[in-house]
C-alpha cells in the first residue's frame, strides 16, 4: 500500500526524523492560509499523489508570495497530474502540502528496501540526492553505498555511521545523521515497510539535517497489525476496478485488452495472458479468483470483467483440482445467468471430473464457447474479440 | 527415489483441527501419504481423521518420529509455526499458509540459520501448493491424480500452472519424480536453485522443468546454477510476458521492479546460461519430450 508524502512525514516525524514545518489544504485559500502559519518568506507546494515525478510535471512550485501559493493551488487541485511513472491517464490532485522553504547546502540520498536477492532490508544511500537512483545507480554506482541489516538484531549504530561518513556529513553533524538514519529505519521496520525514500535528504546551510521528501509504501499482508496505516489508504489514487476487486476479496490488475479474463491461480493467471498475447490479441486485465472457485465469486468475477467498456470476450481458464470441474461448470453457468452475460464466452476447464464439466456446459443452453487446451483458449477468445471489434466498426 | 518427500516420510499437519487444514489432511490421507499426526496448541490429546493431535510440535515429534510438516496456519501465527517446527528438529517444512509480512519471513530465514547446514530444516513455500513425490507421498493441496510417477522434476512458484505443467505430462504418458512447489512470495524457503541442486544429485530424476515468473532474481541465479553444475537438461517457463512493470500480479512476489526482473529478461538470461525455453504455457509436454529425445532419454523417461 502506498501512502502520500505528508503521511509519511507524520510517521518520520513520530521517530524523531526532522522535517520541515508544513501543513495540509484543500483549497487556494487554506493554501495561503498556511504559508501564513508557517511563516518565513518562500514556501513550497506540493501535489500529493501516489507518484514519483511530480517536480517535471507541474505537481511543485516555489512560491515567493502568498498570493503565489494561492495561484499555484488553483493551478494543480481538482486537475490530473501525468508524470513519467503515472501512465497518460495521471493522478487526481485532491489536496496539497505547503512547506516552508530550507536553506539547501547539500541533497542526498537515503532509502530502505527489501532486498530480495539478500532476503534482508537493505539500506541505500547516496550523496546524489533529489536524482532517481535507478538513474544514479545506472551512471554513478560508485556513488551508491549498500548496507544490508541483520534481522535478529536490526540496524546498529555504527552502521549508521558509516553510511553518515560515506555521504560525507561533516563532522560535527555525524552524531544527528546517523540518529535520522537510525530513527527512519525504526520507522520503516516497526510499521513493516516494503519501501521508504527520503530524497532528498538535505543538509541545511545551518548545519541541520531534514527530510525534505519521503515516499513510503507497506506490506499489505501486514496491515492487519497496523490499524494507523491501513486508515491512510487514499482510493482516489487507485484504480477504481482495482479498489471494488480487493474489496471483494478478488486479485485484480486492469490493463489495455479487449479480452476479459478469469482465472484460478496467479501463475495460471499470467501465462493465460500471455498465451492471448502469443495468439495476436491483447489482455484486458489479470484477475485470480483463487483456489476455490465458487459460484458466488465466478459471478464476482463476471461483473468486475464486464464493467471494463473495453472488454469484447470473455475468457474463463479454470484448473479444478480439489474443486471438480463440474462443480465449477455449474458455477459459470450459474454466474452467466446471473449476471446476464451478452459478451461472447470461452470456457477452458482442466482438471478434475473434466468431461462432467464439459457436458453441463453444453447442456445448460448458455451460448459458450469451449475450448480444451490453453492454446486453443486463448486463439478462440481473440477470434471472438476480433469479430466483436469488427461488428461493432460495421 | 525422489527428493525431499517419499513413502517413509512422517509427516505432521501443523493447524489440523482448523477447517482447511482438517480438509487437506484427510486428502493427503486419503492419497495414501503417511500422516503421523497433527499440532494444533490446546487441543492436544484429541483425535482428527483417527491421527493424534499435539500441543506442541516437539511433543508430535517425540511421540511420532515425524521429520516433516505442513502448515496451514493463519498468516499472523504461521512465521512461530514454522520456526517452532525448525526447533524440533523436523527436516521438511511445506508453508501453504498466503499471506506472511516479509519481515516475519525474514526473521524465519535467520532463525533457521542457527543450524548446521547439514541438520538445517529445509523450507518450501510459504504461499506454495506444497510438494508431490507421486504414488509415495503428497503433502500439499494439489489434486494427486493429475501426477503419474516419473523421471521429471518440476520446481515452480505457481500451483495452478504446475498442474497444468504435470497434467501435460500425464497426457503424453511422461511421469514425474517429485514436484515441489516454493510459492509465489517475494521472502521464501528454497530457491528454484536449491532445488535444482536436489534434482541434480536425485538418481532417479532424469530433467527438470522450472517454472517462474516476473519478479526477484531467483530464475536467474537457478539458470547459473544450471549452467556451471547441473549434467541433467533443464527446460523453464516463465510467467508474465504481458505483466506491466511495477505492478503486482497476485502473487506478494510477482512484481517488476528492478533490472531482470521481467519475463523477457529472465528469458534472454536463462537462454544465455543453456536453459531450453519452453515457448507457451501450451507446450510443456512437446519442450520436455523433445529434451528428452536429443539425450536419448525418452523411452526410458516414458517407462
Amino acid at each position: 500500500m502506498d501512502i502520500h508524502e505528508y503521511q509519511a512525514k507524520e510517521i518520520l516525524a513520530k521517530f524523531g526524523v526532522p522535517i520541515p514545518k508544513g501543513g495540509l489544504a484543500y483549497s487556494p485559500e487554506q493554501a495561503a492560509y498556511r504559508a501564513r502559519e508557517i511563516g518565513g518568506s518562500v514556501w513550497v507546494v506540493k501535489a500529493q499523489v501516489h507518484t514519483g515525478g511530480r517536480g517535471k510535471a507541474g505537481g511543485v512550485k516555489v512560491c515567493k508570495t502568498e498570493n503565489e501559493v494561492e495561484e499555484a493551488a488553483d493551478r494543480m487541485l481538482g486537475r490530473k497530474l501525468v508524470t513519467h511513472q503515472t501512465g497518460p491517464a495521471g493522478k487526481m490532485v485532491g489536496r496539497l502540502y505547503v512547506e516552508g522553504g530550507v536553506n539547501i547546502a547539500k541533497e542526498l540520498y537515503l532509502g530502505f528496501v527489501l532486498d530480495r536477492s539478500e532476503q534482508r532490508v537493505m539500506v541505500i544511500a547516496s550523496t546524489e540526492g533529489g536524482m532517481e537512483i535507478e538513474e544514479v545507480a545506472a551512471a554513478t554506482p560508485e556513488k551508491i553505498v549498500r548496507m544490508p541489516v541483520e534481522p535478529a538484531v536490526g540496524m546498529q549504530a555504527f552502521q549508521a555511521r558509516e553510511i553518515a561518513f560515506a555521504l560525507g556529513i561533516p563532522a560535527n553533524a555525524v552524531t544527528e545523521a546517523s540518529q535520522l538514519i537510525l530513527r527512519a529505519y525504526r520507522a520503516f521496520r516497526d510499521k513493516d515497510g516494503t519501501m521508504l525514500e527520503i530524497n532528498p535528504l538535505v543538509l541545511t546551510h545551518e548545519g541541520h539535517l531534514v527530510a525534505l521528501d519521503a515516499k513510503m509504501s507497506f506490506d499489505d499482508n501486514a496491515l492487519f497489525r497496523h490499524a494507523d496505516i491501513s486508515e491512510l489508504r487514499d482510493k482516489s489514487q487507485e484504480d477504481p476496478r482495482e479498489t471494488q476487486a480487493a474489496d471483494r476479496g478478488l486479485s485484480y490488475v486492469g490493463l489495455e485488452g479487449d479480452v476479459g479474463c478469469i482465472v484460478n491461480g496467479a501463475g495460471l493467471a499470467m501465462a493465460t495472458m500471455d498465451m492471448i498475447l502469443l495468439a495476436g490479441g491483447a489482455p484486458a486485465n489479470f484477475l485470480d479468483i483463487g483456489g476455490g472457485a465458487t459460484p458466488e465469486r465466478v459471478a464476482k468475477a463476471f461483473r468486475l470483467v464486464t464493467q471494463d467498456g473495453n472488454v469484447k470476450c470473455v475468457l474463463v481458464n479454470i484448473f479444478a483440482g480439489i474443486n471438480r470441474c463440474d462443480w465449477v461448470a455449474q458455477g459459470v453457468v450459474k454466474a452467466v445467468e446471473m449476471t446476464n452475460l451478452k459478451l461472447p464466452l470461452v470456457v477452458r476447464l482442466a482438471g478434475t471430473n473434466v468431461e462432467l464439466g464439459q457436458q453441463i456446459l453444453r447442456e445448460s443452453g448458455i451460448n459458450v464457447i469451449t475450448a480444451d487446451t490453453l492454446a486453443e483458449a486463448a486463439e478462440k477468445s481473440v477470434a471472438a474479440a476480433k469479430s466483436v471489434a469488427a461488428k461493432a466498426a460495421a | 527415489m525422489s527428493v525431499l518427500i517419499n513413502k517413509n516420510s512422517r509427516i505432521l499437519v501443523q493447524g489440523i483441527t482448523g477447517k482447511i487444514g482438517s480438509f487437506h489432511a484427510e486428502d493427503m490421507i486419503r492419497y495414501g501419504s503417511p500422516v503421523v499426526g497433527g499440532v494444533t496448541p490446546g487441543k492436544g490429546g484429541t483425535e482428527v481423521h483417527g491421527k493424534p493431535v499435539f500441543d506442541t510440535v516437539k511433543q508430535a515429534v517425540e511421540a511420532t518420529g515425524a521429520d516433516t510438516t505442513i502448515v496451514f496456519v493463519p498468516p499472523p501465527f504461521a512465521a512461530d509455526s514454522i520456526m517452532e517446527a525448525a526447533d524440533a528438529g523436523i527436516k521438511v517444512c511445506v508453508c501453504i499458509t498466503d499471506g506472511i509480512p516479509a519481515q516475519d519471513m525474514m526473521r524465519v530465514k535467520r532463525y533457521m540459520r542457527r543450524y548446521k547446514a547439514d541438520s538445517r530444516m529445509r523450507l518450501l513455500g510459504p504461499n506454495c501448493a506444497g510438494v508431490i513425490t507421486p504414488g509415495e507421498a503428497l503433502v500439499g493441496i494439489m489434486p494427486g491424480h493429475i501426477y503419474l510417477p516419473g523421471r521429471i522434476g518440476i520446481v515452480g512458484r505457481s500451483g495452478t500452472l504446475g498442474y497444468e505443467a504435470a497434467s501435460q505430462l500425464k497426457a503424453v504418458g511422461l511421469g514425474i519424480s517429485t514436484s515441489v512447489g516454493i510459492g509465489g512470495d517475494p521472502i521464501n524457503g528454497c530457491s528454484h536453485r536449491d532445488v535444482l541442486e536436489l534434482f541434480e544429485n536425485d538418481p532417479d530424476t532424469d530433467a527438470v522443468i522450472m517454472i517462474g515468473e516476473i519478479g526477484g532474481p531467483q530464475e536467474a541465479e537457478a539458470g547459473q546454477y544450471a549452467r556451471d553444475h547441473m549434467t541433467k537438461p533443464v527446460c523453464a517457463y516463465i510467467a508474465g510476458l504481458s505483466a506491466p512493470k511495477g505492478r503486482k500480479m497476485g502473487h506478494a512476489g510477482a512484481i517488476v521492479s528492478a533490472f531482470g526482473e521481467s519475463a523477457a529478461e529472465k528469458v534472454e538470461i536463462l537462454k544465455a546460461c543453456g536453459v531450453t525455453i519452453v515457448p507457451t504455457p501450451s507446450e510443456f509436454a512437446p519442450t520436455v519430450q523433445k529434451m528428452l529425445a536429443d539425450r536419448g532419454l525418452l523411452a526410458a523417461a516414458a517407462e
